[in-house]
């Protein structure tokens, strides 16, 4: 479904990625952890063909980016910590807006479904602008899942949300992976990660710098699991350092 | 809770449908709110009166000067009009929302284009009564139409790919005006010309090399906008 094969960006003479390889097959739910600065965000723009990569192969749903990016965007749900949504308009307006822009036909009927999924049937006439935070995450999912994407790709879906709005997100998430989407999703939240994931790659520094899936944790959990994977990719660049001086 | 069993029928997003779903978006957004074309109008109504008490004019000079007047004050008004239009989408992210569309990003581009053009020449609707009254002229000349028409198309398609650039950084508000104004410049010339030439009578062969130059503007901006817009919004 996903496939990254020596990918690297650069933002002048920074690299965030240095021959960046993953890869997602269909069904799966990949918590995508790592540090601040890692390179998280950048990978999931790339994969939603937002920015480019400078190198690699990157090939989602079978198409390559950036050639093929508006198939790619196509098979693409995307939900990140900022809404994306009009203030101005309702959540109605919103959602009939990205409607027109996917071309989703029979929308009065989707539209219902997606909006109760997130149970917002009832405010579906009000401007998003007087919805909370949370509120607006749900309606977000509903504008990422109103296309029936194969793929979602989630950058800290959680940041900002309430107890009740992330039990909600988790309850849709949850239903959405059982559908057998592909689930890409970045977050600092390392329980909530450990409890939709079913395989965990960590990035570090450009790279994935080590990879398991649900059965493959060790006994101290994903936190255990997310240390170690660190603290060797610290230890092999020490041990590097030290050979390049001699 | 409730469950997704509706399998949408997924078809392609024709460019029309696209341009028009960002056009439909813009012109809904700005009838709840009102910010942009208030904000156009009233800046745009300060500047005539500004200049109207500031040069006080014997009617010869005025005839001479006021198509100058005119224009800056479109052009001051559209800037204000283009940086906000993109503000906007910045907010919220809802760029990013734009351009995960699985359609041609000229549809976007051309989408935003319409919607500015609506935008500004609502607010021309408006200041060309009011300047006639002030400043005593009659603008409602079909030729000199004509030459608004075409001048705020090219200020308009340079505008809004310059403004897609500029509302990536922070100081977006400086520097659209900054980056703008010297690509326009043969634009505001070239109107400011044949509009003061229709005022004055002149005959059309004085006229025509004007409108000439604004029309081959417009094309080529718009030519080249559409092939570099792609590039623009991806980092």
């Amino acid at each position: 479904m996903i496939e990254v094969r020596n990918l690297v960006k650069r933002f002048g003479l920074k690299t965030i990625l240095k021959g960046l390889e993953f890869d997602a097959q269909p069904g799966e739910f990949i918590g995508l952890l790592g540090p601040n600065g890692a390179g998280k965000t950048t990978f999931l723009r790339i994969l939603s063909s937002l920015s480019r990569p400078n190198m690699g192969l990157v090939k989602v749903a079978g198409y390559r980016l950036p050639q093929q990016a508006a198939q790619v965007r196509r098979k693409l749900g995307v939900l990140s910590h900022q809404p994306l949504l009009y203030g101005d308009l309702t959540a109605d307006e919103n959602l009939r807006y990205y409607g027109k822009m996917y071309s989703v036909e029979n929308f009065a009927a989707r539209e219902a479904e997606v909006l109760a999924l997130v149970d917002l049937s009832k405010r579906k006439d009000d401007l998003v602008r007087t919805f909370s935070r949370g509120m607006q995450q749900r309606l977000s999912i509903a504008r990422a899942v109103l296309h029936d994407p194969d793929i979602l790709l989630l950058d800290e879906p959680y940041t900002g949300l309430d107890q009740d709005a992330s039990e909600m997100l988790d309850g849709v998430l949850k239903q959405i992976a059982a559908q057998g989407r592909t689930v890409v999703m970045t977050s600092h939240d390392l329980a909530r990660s450990a409890e939709l994931g079913t395989r965990f790659d960590v990035l570090s520094r450009g790279k994935i710098i080590s990879s398991a899936s649900r059965d493959e944790i060790p006994q101290d959990g994903l936190l255990g699991f997310y240390r170690k994977a660190l603290l060797i990719a610290a230890a092999e660049k020490n041990n590097a350092k030290e050979a390049a001086n001699g | 809770m409730a469950e997704l069993t509706n399998k949408p029928a997924k078809a392609q997003t024709s460019t029309w449908k696209a341009i028009w779903a960002v056009v439909w978006k813009d012109l809904a957004a700005e009838w709840r709110s009102r910010e942009l074309f208030t904000a156009m109008v009233i800046f745009a109504a300060l500047v005539i009166l500004i200049f109207n008490f500031a040069l006080d004019l014997n009617p010869k000079i005025q005839r001479d000067v006021t198509a100058g007047i005119l224009w800056v004050t479109f052009t001051f008004a559209g800037t204000l009009g283009l940086n906000r239009s993109m503000a906007v989408e910045k907010d919220r992210g809802c760029l990013d929302g734009l351009l995960l569309a699985p359609v041609d990003r000229s549809a976007i581009y051309f989408g935003k284009v319409i919607a500015n053009l609506i935008f500004m020449f609502a607010v021309e609707i408006v200041m060309i009564p009011l300047y006639s009254i002030l400043y005593n002229v009659n603008l409602f000349q079909p030729g000199l139409l004509l030459v608004i028409f075409l001048g705020s198309v090219g200020y308009i398609v340079v505008g809004t790919l310059l403004s897609t650039m500029t509302v990536q950084t922070r100081t977006r508000d400086v520097l659209l005006p900054i980056l703008l104004f010297p690509i326009v410049l043969p634009v505001i010339i070239s109107a400011v010309r044949a509009s003061t030439y229709f005022l004055q009578g002149q005959p059309m062969d004085l006229i025509m090399p004007n409108i000439n130059m604004l029309i081959a503007y417009d094309v080529i901006f718009t030519a080249l906008a559409y092939m570099v817009f792609d590039y623009i919004v991806e980092e």
